[in-house]
Formats: C-alpha cells, sequence, structure tokens
C-alpha cells in the first residue's frame, strides 16, 4: 500500500509564528524553515502576506499577536484566542526570535517549568532559599484541549520589570497549541488583571527552533526597550540551559524520567502531546 | 553622572557594566532596542554615535563609542591606586594596550558566531569559529605561561581593564557553538574573573556557585558522629 501523499501530521497541520509582523513591510520579504520545509513569506505591496513552499504553492496566513502565522499543513482549526490581546490599555512587546539548538517542546516544557527560577533566574524570578514548588493544580481543559495549571505561587524577588522588592506572585500557564505557552502572572501595578507573556516556538528541526516570546502586559513606567531587555535577559539565561539538555529530544516514554510533584505540569503536557500524535521533537520509546 | 547606552545581551556594553561595578562607579543605564528593534540604526542614536554602535559612554560633554576607551576612561577616572590602567608602568601599560587590541579578533569571531547561532545574523559560521579557536589557543599559550608564574591574570600579576576587554566574548562563547573544554588555562583565568569582588553576571555568564558555611551546629554535630 503506497502512502497517501497528504498524510494527517500533528505538527504539519499546526499553526505557527514565523516572523514579527511590524518587520515585514510592504514589498518586503524573508526565508526561513518551518518544520524542515523552506518557506518564503512576503508582504504584498498592498499589504496581505503572502507564504508560499519552495514548489510555489500557497500557505495559510493569519497575522495576529504581532506575529505572521502559518502552517505547511491542513490546519483543521484557527489559530487559539488570546483575549486579553484585545484589552484596552496593555503594552503589546514584540520580543524578537532567539534560536535554540534544542527541541521545540523542550523549549515550551523548560518555560513551563517553575522550579528551576531560583537556580537559573537567580534574585529575579527566584532566589535560594525559598525554592520549594507548593502544590499546584494541572489540568486538560477539554472544550479547548488545552493544558493549564493552576494555583501556582512562587516567590520572585523582582518578578517583573513593574516589581519593586520581593513578592510572591500567582502563576497560571496554558498551553493552547503543542509549541505555544503562555503564563498570566500576577501584574504589580494592576491587582486583579494578569500579566500574558508568552512563547511562540518556531520548529525548525526536531532539535532546533527559533523561539518568539511575546508579551501583553500593563506597564506605564518602563520603555520598550526596557521591556524588551528584561524578557531578553530572562529567555537568554534559559538558552545555554536548554542547549545543555539530554536527551536532544523529550521523551514521552513515561519509564524514560522519574518526576516529582513539581513536575506536573510537564507531566500533563508530555501525555497530551502523546494523545495527540505530537512526535515532532518528542523521543517515544526508550533509547 | 555617567550614562551608560545598554544592550542587555551585548558582551561589549558589558564590558561596561563589569568595570563600573568593580569601580563601584554609579551610573545610569539607558537600554537601546538593539534587537528587534534597530533602534541604534535611527536617527536619534545615530547622532550621538555615527557609528551605530552599542555600548556609548557618556559623560558631561564626553561621548565614547569604544569599549576599549570606555574602559580607559572608567579606570583612568575612578581608580586612584591606578592598577586596572597602569599608567606609570610603559612595560605594562604598553600590553594592557597589546591585549585590548586583541579583544577586537575575540568579537569579530567568538562575538559573531555568537550573534549568529542567538538571533540569525546572517555569517560564514564556521570561518567565524576557526578565527575563534585560533584567538583561544593564542590566549590558552599566554595564560598557561602567566600560570607557570604565578599569575592569574593577563598582564603581570595584577588584573586590569585588558582581562575585562577580553573576558565577556571568551566567556559567552559557547552561545555561539565554541566550547571551553580544549582550553584548561582559559577556564582557570575565567574563574580567577568571577572571584574578583564586585564581579556581575550577564545573561550567559553565571557567577560561580557558593560554597556556604556550612552552621557551626552541624559541623558539631558531623564531628560527634565522626
Amino acid at each position: 500500500m503506497s502512502e497517501t501523499v497528504e498524510k494527517k501530521d500533528p505538527a504539519r497541520d499546526e499553526w505557527y509564528a514565523v516572523g514579527i509582523s511590524a518587520d515585514l513591510r510592504p514589498g518586503e520579504a524573508r526565508e526561513t524553515i518551518l518544520v524542515g520545509e523552506p518557506i518564503d513569506i512576503r508582504r504584498e505591496p498592498g499589504g496581505a502576506v503572502i507564504v508560499s513552499k519552495s514548489d510555489g504553492r500557497a500557505c495559510p496566513v493569519r497575522e495576529r499577536y504581532g506575529h505572521v502565522w502559518t502552517s505547511i499543513g491542513a490546519p483543521d482549526h484557527d489559530l487559539f484566542a488570546i483575549p486579553e490581546a484585545d484589552q484596552e490599555g496593555r503594552v503589546l512587546v514584540d520580543v524578537g526570535a532567539v534560536r535554540v539548538r534544542c527541541s521545540p517542546l523542550r523549549a515550551v516544557e523548560n518555560f513551563l517549568d517553575i522550579a528551576h527560577f531560583p537556580y537559573v533566574h537567580t534574585d529575579i524570578l527566584g532566589a535560594e532559599p525559598q525554592t520549594e514548588v507548593v502544590p499546584y493544580k494541572v489540568h486538560v481543559e477539554e472544550a479547548g484541549d488545552e493544558v493549564w495549571a493552576t494555583k501556582v505561587k512562587f516567590f520572585q524577588p523582582q518578578a517583573a520589570k513593574s516589581a519593586e522588592g520581593g513578592i510572591v506572585t500567582d502563576y497560571k500557564y496554558r498551553v493552547p497549541a503543542p509549541t505555544t505557552a503562555i503564563l498570566y502572572k500576577t501584574c504589580p501595578p494592576r491587582p486583579g488583571e494578569w500579566d500574558v507573556i508568552t512563547i511562540f516556538v518556531q520548529p525548525i528541526a526536531e532539535d532546533l527552533c527559533d523561539v518568539w516570546p511575546w508579551m501583553a502586559l500593563f506597564d506605564e513606567d518602563n520603555s520598550l526597550a526596557e521591556l524588551i531587555h528584561f524578557q531578553q535577559m530572562i529567555f537568554l539565561q534559559d538558552r545555554s540551559i536548554l542547549e545543555n539538555q539530554v536527551p536532544k529530544l523529550l521523551p514521552l516514554d513515561p519509564k524514560m524520567e522519574i518526576p516529582t510533584r513539581a513536575d506536573m505540569t510537564s507531566v500533563a503536557y508530555r501525555r497530551w502531546l502523546k494523545r495527540r500524535g505530537m512526535t515532532y521533537g518528542a523521543q517515544t520509546a526508550a533509547a | 553622572m555617567l550614562k551608560l547606552y545598554d544592550y542587555v545581551l551585548s558582551g561589549s556594553a558589558y564590558k561596561a557594566r563589569l568595570m563600573m561595578a568593580i569601580l563601584g562607579a554609579p551610573y545610569e543605564a539607558v537600554p537601546v532596542d538593539f534587537y528587534p528593534g534597530n533602534e541604534h540604526r535611527q536617527p536619534d542614536f545615530l547622532d550621538l554615535n555615527p557609528a551605530g554602535t552599542l555600548p556609548v559612554l557618556v559623560d558631561g560633554d564626553l561621548v565614547l563609542t569604544d569599549s576599549a576607551a570606555i574602559l580607559t576612561y572608567l579606570a583612568g577616572k575612578h581608580d586612584p591606586p591606578g592598577t586596572w590602567l597602569p599608567a606609570g608602568d610603559p612595560a605594562r601599560l604598553a600590553q594592557v594596550v597589546q591585549w585590548l587590541a586583541f579583544s577586537q579578533s575575540l568579537t569579530a569571531t567568538a562575538g559573531a558566531a555568537r550573534l549568529h547561532d542567538m538571533i540569525n545574523r546572517p555569517l560564514d559560521v564556521e570561518a567565524a569559529r576557526a578565527g575563534a579557536h585560533r584567538a583561544f589557543r593564542e590566549l590558552e599559550r599566554h595564560l598557561t605561561a602567566q600560570a607557570f608564574d604565578g599569575n592569574a591574570f593577563l598582564v603581570a600579576d595584577q588584573p586590569t581593564i585588558a582581562d575585562i576587554a577580553c573576558f565577556p566574548y571568551v566567556a559567552l562563547s559557547p552561545d555561539g557553538g565554541i566550547a571551553h573544554d580544549d582550553y584548561p588555562a582559559i577556564r582557570g583565568w575565567l574563574d580567577a574573573v568571577k572571584r574578583l569582588p564586585g564581579f556581575i553576571e550577564m545573561p550567559g555568564i553565571h557567577a560561580l556557585h557558593e560554597v556556604r558555611e556550612t552552621e557551626p551546629g552541624v559541623v558539631a554535630m558531623a564531628a560527634e558522629a565522626g
């Protein structure tokens, strides 16, 4: 039996951020690679963005959350919603891609991990000896098929650019797509609201990705440059750790690693990936 | 007050931040959106520095746009004993200037490879990495000779601005796919810089992990148990 040409593939049939909208001016083009396939992104003089493969075939396009989104397959769903993106008064921050020699799934998993804060983001997002991750809740929201972690609390010396001094920060994490993670955290200048910090991961190969952080914040005190620097500082602290993780691919076989209670989000994320058949960047059987 | 036009991921800007931290010189930082905003190529910034490079140090009417010049000025002005810039000793001073020049080859090789790997800047990265290894071998040979003489730093027996100029792009080179494994003398020197009082980190450069003092009670218990 021969393989059908357009076989269903969760990695191909997904939306990915592939560039910052504002950086692509009318008449401009850039080339990149998405899930192993070269693509060409250009903005027509009229303003529309066209994404095409090397054989000339057009890919679907969306422009949302500061970025150009596309797929090399045929997504059966629209791009996920981030309602806060349209909320009045938020500063929307395009942070710019950082290239990381790691599995796209490892980049997401690291973003979901709280326990590393005191060790990797020392004196900013965490500090010794306050290293305890108190129990939190994890569930898969059936309606949207998303992983959520809620009621996460952590002591942070400088949780955000707008935070002065240490505070206990409340967090929620959301995984609306296999290579997108969104975190909601206490918003120091506006209690009751959540700051939104995301990473949109563009898989280039199974062990290489461009990570596009993006934020929607309430912050009237800091310049855009200050907000970008803060987020780049945090993400670059993660980069050297990510590039040294072993094995390179994310293990989905539960026998491979022994999780602790603090890793509940990671366990749920890995199970969810496995159920969806999202194995691009994953190691499915013990090597 | 000193004003530093700064980019958090710039190894060259870090040279200025590190020097000011070690010398205890207070300054005001002005963050510049180098990436992704390209703010250093905009008219306002080009008015300040027509070369469009970071960092820039401003002190009153003085505008310095070269990191070696910035280190020279900071050490000359904020280090009364004059050990960081040994202006009174021609032989030492000349060696410092020589390593300042050498530091430019590190920026052009290891620094460029890092920008390529990190933010996808176009580059012949293999040529840059090969150039970095050539520079590292030269540095390794010199630091090995220094270590034989009991010296931990680049020039004579004290840290100078030469160490601060060469440190960042060597320390950051794993970000650009250049490992330190083959350079034991360089690794020892990186640790020596990290042990300097006032040392600060930047993303990609981690401080040495503190060895915590064991509580006296624990020691006593251990002694009893032993």
